[in-house]
């Protein structure tokens, strides 16, 4: 029986976060607030030149400075590596990865490439002390544009000689010749190009690192601002050679990650080697600007879409070519961010076996790019509801009424789809018919119909877009299947106490998602006890040894279906104990609200709470039983979970200024059964608001030597409140089968979702005055130009 | 240089670099890691503070300015018995926080703006507040926090 069929109590309630009072008092530590008397401060000297050889580094006044305990440039460190920097994501057998050292050794490869660096005893004197390290630089041309460094007119690393790392490929044919064909016959095609731009990422935390050599026989403690504790333990015992077992790394309080954490860093190998060399507590934390020019950036791809679509506007064939630029270096799933957006060019939409897609990732001399809030799926869904608008408006039909002639069918889930991938469930009508009745699709319409006339200054522009998420990354086999370094599974352990307070031990790694509230909740549903009764221990590689921390959307759909599976094993385990108590059969038990009762005799009862206390006596237990209520279990998923959903959006284009307003935004999402409907919504809306920004604001700038122009938040416009609009949320329930709660996980539908929709809402008012596409961020300035381009003006 | 700063209330006495900032004080002297940074350009008002009751980013106030001076940081704004104040009851019940680090600057921030504006429409939050940044929240629901707290 699935928890989907029982009533709940406790799931799907708004429960408060347990973890706010700490977080809003002050008392939460983050890896920045934690004192440790004695520590030396890290500063990186960082590369100002984006392509430059390195000819000498000198530290020796950096050196003389009082207070600074040691100086070095990049070959001085050469010994302390055992291994270079990590790819876990080799996507083809002949990917190209060039060395990459935590300094960088005979070349810089970006602005902000570390060439050297001081350890002293406060981070002012550490940061006077890099001053006056003096390094001697070739420089060299760098190279920016994408199609520019496929040229191989300027090789960013000469010790691979090309700037192509790879080229991957899936293409789908049920026969040979299926794609040429479905394009020749086409009753409509499209071919679009879009430009993802550079974003960074911006977490409000910096990243933080202190390693604390621990007092007895060389262990290590790391503490870092990272959503990775446990990927980073192995990185750290491979870059450095330090036994495993030595090692415990602890993500405390991590404040934001959106994919910028999920990496393993530079300075994370830096602290931690320095503090093994020299004996003490090394720490450093990031500056703003060193966060956007050292820490990864996201994005940063060209698509060339072209759909092929019969008379009625059905899908025929897709083709897709990609490039994807890498930065300088392969930081851990750089290679494979566009592999995540691979198979997600059809939508939510039905399309036969006639797919054609290619990626080829380049290297550039700019920062690192890999995972941001989505990673690959906001790209490939953008290009798809952008493609879909392109076609409703060269057949003249509704955008909206072409999606819905394309959607799968709810009565076809499963659904098994032209990629092979089985798609879990959905209801996309459902998600479109609740958008529409919500924002009012039909009469702003016909506000548009009457506001949009010739001459008009102000227009209105409606915006749909419909979306899966294909998230709970993920299942092991299938990627192996990718080439990916590791599994998709999560570790769960179930502890129920003498005293029935349980402890939850989780693999996952929280940054702001509330794992301690909804993990206390599933524990609190399954076992029968009150959520403040549970506690969620996790992000500590001590406490939780096992796990594969936070990111794609899957702490839920992998971590919270190990924790239900984790309390079913500590049921089954106390429901033989009850049994023998009770001198009953354990099949004629039944376990609800925390007591186990007979079958047919009412007065025979035993609470959970009982059953905890003979289990830790253990005076009276079956024959051949452990001691102890506790169960430990790891769950590898057998699908990836796909929620989805339909966004919408209206805007008003000041054609005269270019500006745009937001006038609403409704958000419909559907990530199977919500365990906590308040986070969830909370999801949502920050995750909207990062795609609305994708459109509207934020673009990492390079200038043409390689120089990041907007390396603060005074340049890169990260919003606020007032640059932002409401959001109206709904959502639709359907549970996902694949998994005994039936969710699906929501923490980048938002994202997903809302770059196309209000893009498409942009274009939509605009596109009465010729305007086809507008380039991401639709800045006034940009919008304004559009327009007068396509009325024929000049610039 | 010596100063003398009430901090919560707690007067602390103690030499500081001249250019040491009042983040930089409350966080390392006063040891006090409430407040928080987020940037170098006093962009995203993270380490928001009260300055003689009125909301200042303590990244643009040098410890020595603070001289004399009453600063206020979220630790100093729960009760003593541990009762948080109404807006810090307001961001929780409102999910006006993910991650937590924007929020102890933009909870100070916020009950500046509801002692300058008791009854401020949604527009004078967002306006209000437009010092502070925040990534996880898309601002909708810290906007709610406040505009429910104004109502207690």
């Amino acid at each position: 029986m699935t928890m989907t069929d029982q009533p709940r109590t406790v799931l799907g309630t708004r429960l408060l976060r347990k973890e706010d009072p700490a977080l809003l008092t002050g008392e939460a530590k983050f890896t920045g607030d934690i004192a440790v008397p004695g520590a030396l401060h890290l500063a990186v000297l960082r590369s100002p030149y984006a392509n430059a050889t390195i000819n000498s580094v000198d530290v020796s006044a950096a050196l003389a400075h009082p207070g600074v305990r040691a100086a070095y440039s990049g070959a001085d460190l050469v010994d302390l590596w055992a291994a270079p920097m990590p790819c876990a994501w080799p996507v083809t057998d002949d990917m190209k990865s060039p060395t990459h050292y935590p300094i960088a050794v005979s070349k810089a490869a970006y602005a902000g490439d570390g060439v050297a660096c001081v350890i002293a005893e406060t981070a002012a004197i550490a940061k006077d002390a890099i001053e006056l390290i003096r390094v001697d630089y070739t420089r060299h041309e760098a190279v920016i544009g994408l199609e520019d460094a496929l040229s191989d007119r300027v090789v960013v690393h000469d010790e691979i000689g090309t700037n192509r790392s790879y080229t991957w490929d899936l293409k789908i044919e049920e026969h040979e010749g299926d794609i040429d064909a479905a394009f020749a016959a086409a009753a409509h095609t499209t071919k679009e190009r879009f430009v993802h731009q550079r974003l960074i990422p911006s977490a409000m935390e910096p990243r933080s690192v202190l390693a604390m050599p621990q007092p007895f026989g060389g262990d290590m403690t790391v503490y870092s601002a990272t959503q990775i504790p446990h990927i980073l333990k192995i990185f750290v015992a491979v870059v450095l050679g330090i036994p495993e077992q030595q090692l415990r790394v602890i993500a405390p309080s991590v404040g934001g990650g959106f994919g910028s954490k999920l990496d393993v860093y530079a300075e994370e190998f830096l602290c931690t080697a320095l503090a093994r060399k020299h004996g003490v507590p090394v720490r450093w934390t990031e500056e703003r600007s060193e966060a956007s020019m050292a820490t990864i950036q996201g994005r940063a791809q060209i698509q060339d879409i072209e759909l092929a679509a019969d008379e009625a506007g059905r899908l025929t064939a897709i083709r897709v070519r990609l490039l994807a630029d890498m930065g300088a270096y392969l930081q851990l799933v750089t290679p494979g961010v566009p592999l995540l957006g691979a198979f997600l060019y059809a939508g939510v939409y039905e399309l036969p076996k006639a797919y054609d897609f290619s990626c080829t990732g380049v290297f550039t001399s700019m920062t690192p790019t890999d995972a941001y809030r989505g990673a690959g799926r906001p790209e490939a869904t953008y290009a798809i509801e952008r493609s879909m608008d392109s076609l409703a408006a060269q057949m003249g039909i509704d955008p909206l009424e072409l999606r819905r002639r394309n959607f799968i069918p709810t009565a076809s889930y499963p659904y098994e789809a032209f990629s092979g991938l089985t798609y879990d469930s959905g209801d996309h009508d459902a998600a479109a018919t609740m958008a529409s009745e919500m924002i009012d699709y039909a009469g702003l319409r016909a506000r548009q119909a009457e506001q949009n006339v010739e001459g008009a200054t102000k227009r209105l522009g409606i915006g749909v877009s419909t979306y899966f998420e294909m998230c709970g990354l993920a299942p092991s086999r299938v990627l192996a299947s990718l080439n990916y370094g590791a599994g998709g599974w999560e570790a769960a352990t179930v502890r129920v106490l003498p005293t029935n307070k349980v402890q939850v031990v989780t693999g996952t790694s929280p940054h702001g998602q509330g794992h301690e509230t909804s993990w206390s909740m599933i524990a609190a549903e399954k076992l029968g006890v009150d959520p403040s009764d549970v506690d969620v221990l996790h992000s500590d590689t001590a406490l939780a040894p096992y796990g594969l921390d936070t990111y794609g959307s899957r702490s839920l759909p992998v971590g919270g279906v190990a924790i239900a599976n984790a309390c079913d094993g500590v049921i089954e385990k106390a429901r033989q104990i009850a049994a023998h108590q009770l001198e009953a059969s354990a099949d004629d038990l039944e376990f609800s609200d925390g007591v186990f009762r007979v079958a047919g005799s009412p007065d025979k009862e035993m609470p959970l709470a009982a059953v905890a206390w003979e289990a830790f006596t253990a005076h009276n237990l079956p024959d051949g039983m452990e001691p102890n209520l506790e169960h430990h279990t790891h769950y590898d998923p057998p699908n990836f979970s796909w929620p989805f959903g339909t966004h919408m959006c209206a805007v008003e284009v000041d054609t005269e200024t270019g500006e745009i307003e937001v006038l609403k935004y409704v958000a419909i999402d559907d990530c199977g059964v919500q365990v906590n409907p308040l986070i969830v919504e909370g999801q949502v809306h920050g995750g909207v608001i990062q795609g609305l920004a994708q459109v509207l604001y934020e673009g990492a700038v390079y200038d043409g030597d390689g120089n990041l122009r907007t390396s603060t938040l005074a340049e890169y416009l990260v919003p606020a409140a007032p640059d932002v609009p409401p959001i109206t949320t709904g959502h639709t329930v359907t549970p996902s089968p694949t998994n005994q709660l039936g969710v699906k996980g929501v923490g980048e539908a938002g994202t997903i979702g809302a770059a196309p929709a209000v893009m498409n809402a942009i274009v939509d008012a605009l596109s009465g005055l010729g305007v086809h596409d507008i380039t991401m961020p639709a800045s006034p300035h940009t919008v304004w130009n559009a327009i007068q381009q396509a009325q024929g003006g000049s610039q | 240089m010596e100063i003398s700063v009430t901090v919560n209330g707690v007067t602390h006495t103690g030499d500081v670099e001249p250019r040491t900032l009042l983040v930089q004080y409350i966080r390392e002297h006063v040891g006090l890691t409430g407040t928080n940074i987020g940037c170098d350009t006093s962009s995203c008002g993270a380490c928001s503070v009260h300055l003689n009751g009125e909301a200042v980013k303590s990244c643009t106030v040098l410890a020595v300015q603070a001289d004399g001076q009453q600063i206020t940081t979220i630790e100093g704004l729960a009760a003593d018995d541990g009762t948080l104040h109404p807006m810090q009851q307001a961001f929780m019940e409102n999910h006006g926080l993910q991650c937590g680090y924007c929020t102890p600057g933009m909870v100070m921030a916020a009950t500046s703006l509801l002692k300058e504006n008791p009854n401020p429409s949604e527009h004078d939050v967002r306006i209000g507040l437009e010092g502070n940044l925040c990534r996880c929240t898309g601002y909708h629901n810290i906007v709610q926090s406040v505009l429910a707290a104004a109502t207690k």
